[in-house]
């Protein structure tokens, strides 16, 4: 098989096409599971409450959000070294998705914290990080569509994002690194933090739903770009001719 | 369980759901953009052809 095949716009194009409704579906699938585990099933937690339910979301937006940026990331590394214009649209295509759960990781943990450290918003390491993730994503998009020239925007965006992406390893081990109010990594594989096996699989099964549905938006954006930018080539008419 | 229950979540509705609409909210919005931006981008697109 040719890798380098699915690099180019025209080959990606229907193959996205095919794609995404399936990743939608799965999306909606586990939200549907994950939802039951995690609303229904899973027990109270017995020093938080009920409130600790916002868990469910919280942990899947803020983990997606920060991968979404690596991946970003990768495909910046394919755009300056391999020159694809394709790496280039994935990028732009990933930015809004994980600039919103991001958003989100914010918001549900700014109410998460008000009923259980008592404050909305604290600049702990974490959480301004996590804001600072925020900033780069919304700094990447303004950047990207600031620059007339296309070529040259890819490359801009794609330096700035390589560069920045220190900043999602920062984030994840904030709270080793300095005292953090936010509490440390809620499932690791040798603490027990999360005991119930309904609690572990809700939490599981809504950060895959999260996944397949970041992944299913960057496909669906990605044939949008494709045809913004590449509209015009004669090779799109037929793709939209097959399968619009 | 019975449903009063379930929504008043321990007293904490209003945070519970506050995070859970907001992200509701987010995605929908977000769907629907996109749907609007697909569509837009295919008009473009038949423009050319015609």
């Amino acid at each position: 098989m040719n890798l380098y095949k699915y690099a180019s716009p025209v080959t990606f194009y229907p193959l996205a096409g095919k794609m995404w409704p399936w990743f939608a579906t799965l999306a909606g699938l586990l939200a549907v599971a994950g939802l039951y585990l995690g609303l229904f099933v899973a027990p109270v937690d017995f020093q938080q409450g009920e409130v600790y339910r916002i868990l469910y979301i919280h942990v899947p937006a803020s983990v997606v959000g920060m991968f979404v940026y690596l991946v970003m990331a990768f495909y910046g590394v394919l755009a300056l070294t391999l020159n694809t214009r394709l790496s280039a649209m994935m990028m732009e295509a990933l930015a809004p998705t994980g600039a919103l759960l991001t958003a989100l990781a914010l918001w549900t943990g700014s109410l998460w914290g008000r009923p259980t450290w008592g404050t909305y918003w604290v600049w702990d390491a974490r959480i301004t990080s996590t804001l600072l993730l925020l900033f780069l994503y919304v700094g990447y998009l303004a950047l990207v569509h600031a620059i007339e020239d296309k070529r040259r925007a890819d490359k801009a965006g794609a330096l700035l994002v390589i560069v920045s992406s220190i900043n999602v390893p920062i984030i994840y081990f904030s709270v080793k690194w300095w005292n953090t109010l936010h509490q440390g990594s809620s499932v690791s594989l040798a603490g027990n933090a999360i005991a119930s096996p309904a609690m572990r699989w809700g939490l599981l099964l809504m950060t895959l739903a999260c996944w397949m549905y970041a992944i299913a938006m960057t496909l669906v954006r990605v044939r949008a770009i494709i045809r913004e930018r590449e509209g015009d080539a004669a090779w799109m008419a037929d793709a939209a001719g097959s399968k619009a | 369980m019975n449903w009063a229950e379930f929504f008043s979540m321990g007293g904490r509705g209003f945070y519970v759901w506050g995070s859970y609409g907001a992200f509701a909210l987010v995605i929908t919005l977000e769907i629907v953009l996109l749907r609007l931006r697909a569509k837009r981008a295919a008009a473009l697109l038949n423009g050319v052809k015609s």
